[in-house]
């Protein structure tokens, strides 16, 4: 049954317009598509709005949502991100309570590690910031989670754009 | 610059895209719009009693006229009145526009009075749906929503009208041109893509044509005889394709699915070709997926790229409109040697003719025979169940006739405001409904309109006193358990443990016919059915309902257990 099946990626450009996002996710809630994340924010031109869908699928289910997103009105142009060259982020913001003195050295190597800063300090608290792939973040959780008790977080999902071609450069 | 107000801009945007009838029920929110269409006479309208009807009517208006149908209704109540028949007309893609009433911007979302979210609501039910949020957007939204409506997959479109947005003044002018950056429905055919396929055609030694409802609306019917004539190559039509081409021409076979004929479904299950055309295989026609055709290369012209490749895998897919495609064939389309496997078909057809049992009691068959030997040229428009599968067997669709009813949707209700939406977009055109009375019940406070509006429809109610098709099932699958079927049942039946139910059938149709001021007939032999028609065929101010009373024991075969494959079919036992 889950040939194929894997995590995609879909950028997506539609009118910045009331309803737009509740029928995407509508579509997606409606026929029983997996949605992982989605991200949205106005472009360059403030009539047009940009999505970065993340989503698992095999490929025909994958292939049907391409599809679904192209007969909307809406919608004016969709991109499969998954396997072009792509560059793809993701903010992630962990809140650790209740650190002990050890705790936070810990933390700050561990943010060292993974390219995170450190943009709050309390008495015995510290917040996180990680700005990478989500692939990467997922790891990230679940280490800190492993280690402490007393954590906070909120991810936003992936932003992407294409990469500058061959070409171009 | 002249200045006028969204109400005016909407009635002369009305006339502008050519609008004759619109199908209408006031309210506190749309009073202003009314008003207007009172001080500016042209558009005919029509008041039905319920908004669903309404729907219904505009829909088979649209139907059969190939035109946009078009319809005006309150806000809240009225607006979600329409759901059901929203999705009836998105199901079988009908060009709707419609136009709901809403409180006025500064009373959205403080659950004012008569105040829903229905672009909200009907978001999944519509081609596309927009609250008007400023005044100078009103013409162009409604330019868009007509496009939108009747070009690319047709479908209905739900424009919301904010009260103060109408009343207020603003441009008088209605575009002339529509460019949405989001929608370039494409028609053209890949003409490369068509002769792959015309050549894997040549090729085959079984080839099968199915044609679905796309052949239909696309109205293709003339092209495509011709493309059959040429090719010699034997047609199946699902439900919503029949009359795709005449069902009595010497090379159509009859529908297939789940009470498809058993010939057409052999033929499906044995072709080495499926050359498919505006459908979108849906679960009732393709029974278990993988063993849907299981010996053929499947050929699939559709508009809808979404229906391409989603419920069956397809070898050539063609993006296009069905005439566009099928001219193109007619074109490039060479004869084909079928002789040997139109043998084959015929003696499937011998092995299982489609027929019912001759019993001594009246039964559908012999109600859709008079029909068919009555009437040469007539819209046929069912309601859905027992009644509306046989009609689909055996009704004969030729050049001169039209079969319309929810085939997607299976809407019950759809049967009486279907046959008086095309008859007032037809009237010289005789206009039969078929219903079953449970269906005619969910909308029968429409013979109102139909005697109102002078229309002389028959309406047949299929009397068996039962839910007929669940009760199939029941009898089938369910042990003979009569579970929520059975329309006599109530009070008296629950008391008595089943033992007892009313005498008299509730309502009594013929003094119900007669309160509305319609003609009421009762059949109960076999002998009184051609005289009942000739009967109704006088009446032609007013609409005449055709009772006839039916032993509930009729079943509709063959038929496909659900999930099952085509082949396994279970035939008249």
């Amino acid at each position: 049954m889950d040939k194929g099946m894997k995590k995609r990626w879909i950028s997506l450009y539609v009118e910045n317009q009331v309803g737009v996002l509740s029928k995407i996710s509508g579509l997606f809630s409606g026929k029983s598509y997996n949605l992982d994340s989605l991200t949205v924010g106005t472009t360059e031109d403030p009539t047009v709005s940009r999505m970065t869908i993340a989503t698992v699928s095999d490929d025909e289910t994958f292939e049907q949502i391409k599809k679904q997103l192209n007969r909307m009105i809406e919608v004016i142009k969709v991109i499969d991100f998954t396997d072009i060259f792509v560059r793809m982020k993701e903010i992630l913001y962990i809140k650790v309570k209740n650190c002990s003195a050890a705790d936070k050295v810990e933390l700050f190597q561990i943010a060292e590690t993974f390219k995170a800063r450190v943009i709050d300090y309390g008495k015995d608290s510290l917040l996180l910031e990680f700005v990478q792939t989500a692939t990467k973040n997922d790891a990230v959780i679940k280490l800190i989670k492993e280690e402490f008790k007393n954590i906070e977080v909120v991810r936003g999902g992936s932003v992407g754009i294409e990469s500058i071609s061959m070409m171009e450069r | 610059m002249k200045q006028i107000s969204g109400n005016k801009l909407l009635v002369k945007a009305l006339k502008e895209e050519g609008v004759e009838v619109l199908f209408g029920y006031p309210g506190a929110c749309t009073i202003d719009i009314s008003d207007e269409l009172y001080k500016q006479s042209g558009i005919d309208i029509v008041l039905p009693r319920h908004e669903q009807a309404l729907v219904h009517e505009a829909d088979a208006y649209a139907r059969t006229t190939g035109k946009v149908g078009v319809c005006l209704v309150t806000s809240g109540p009225g607006a979600s009145n329409l759901v059901t028949g929203l999705a009836t007309a998105n199901y079988d893609s009908v060009p709707l526009v419609c136009f709901t009433g809403q409180v006025a911007r500064y009373l959205i979302g403080n659950d004012a009075f008569q105040e829903v979210d229905i672009v909200g609501i009907t978001r999944s039910i519509t081609k596309y749906g927009v609250t008007v949020r400023r005044r100078e957007d009103l013409g162009r939204i409604i330019k868009e929503a007509f496009y939108i409506a009747r070009t690319g997959r047709p479908g209905p479109v739900l424009i919301d009208l904010p009260k103060d947005v109408m009343c207020e003044m603003g441009s008088a002018e209605y575009p002339k041109s529509v460019n949405i950056r989001g929608y370039k429905p494409n028609t053209s055919v890949h003409i490369g893509q068509l002769k792959k396929a015309l050549k894997m055609l040549q090729k085959a030694k079984r080839p099968l044509f199915l044609a679905g409802g796309g052949v239909n609306i696309s109205r293709a019917n003339e092209l495509f005889t011709q493309v059959v004539d040429k090719t010699q190559v034997p047609v199946v039509t699902t439900v919503m394709g029949r009359g795709a081409i005449s069902t009595k021409h010497p090379l159509y076979i009859g529908n297939v699915g789940m009470h498809g004929a058993y010939a057409a479904n052999m033929a499906v299950s044995s072709c080495d070709l499926l050359f498919s055309i505006g459908t979108r295989f849906n679960d009732r026609v393709t029974g278990k997926l993988h063993a849907f055709a299981p010996h053929a290369q499947i050929v699939h012209i559709d508009i809808d790229t979404a229906s391409i490749s989603r419920n069956i895998q397809v070898d050539i897919p063609i993006v296009a409109d069905a005439k566009e495609a099928i001219s193109k064939m007619a074109e490039y389309a060479e004869e084909l040697n079928t002789k040997k496997w139109i043998a084959e078909i015929e003696k499937w057809q011998a092995e299982h003719p489609l027929t019912m049992k001759q019993r001594k009691l009246m039964s559908p068959l012999d109600i859709i025979q008079e029909i068919n030997n009555q009437f040469d040229e007539a819209i046929l428009v069912t309601d859905v169940g027992q009644h509306q599968m046989l009609v689909s067997q055996y009704a004969d669709i030729t050049e001169k006739k039209q079969l319309i009813m929810s085939g997607g949707l299976g809407t019950m209700g759809y049967g009486l405001p279907g046959s008086i939406g095309a008859k007032i977009g037809n009237p010289d055109t005789p206009v039969i409904s078929i219903s079953g009375d449970g269906g005619i019940q969910m909308n029968i406070q429409e013979m109102a309109t139909a005697v109102l509006e002078e229309l002389p429809v028959i309406t047949c109610i299929f009397n068996n006193e039962y839910l007929g098709m669940v009760r199939q099932w029941q009898k089938l699958f369910y042990g003979k358990r009569y579970s929520m079927t059975n329309l006599k049942a109530g009070a008296l039946s629950r008391r008595t443990n089943g033992e007892e139910y009313p005498p008299e059938y509730v309502p009594d149709f013929v003094k119900l016919a007669e309160s509305y001021g319609a003609k009421g007939i009762r059949v109960t032999k076999k002998e009184e059915i051609a005289a009942a028609f000739e009967e109704a065929k006088k009446n032609t101010k007013a609409p005449t309902i055709i009772e006839f009373i039916i032993d509930p024991e009729e079943m509709v075969y063959p038929m496909i257990q659900p999930g099952g494959t085509l082949e396994d079919m279970i035939m008249d036992c």
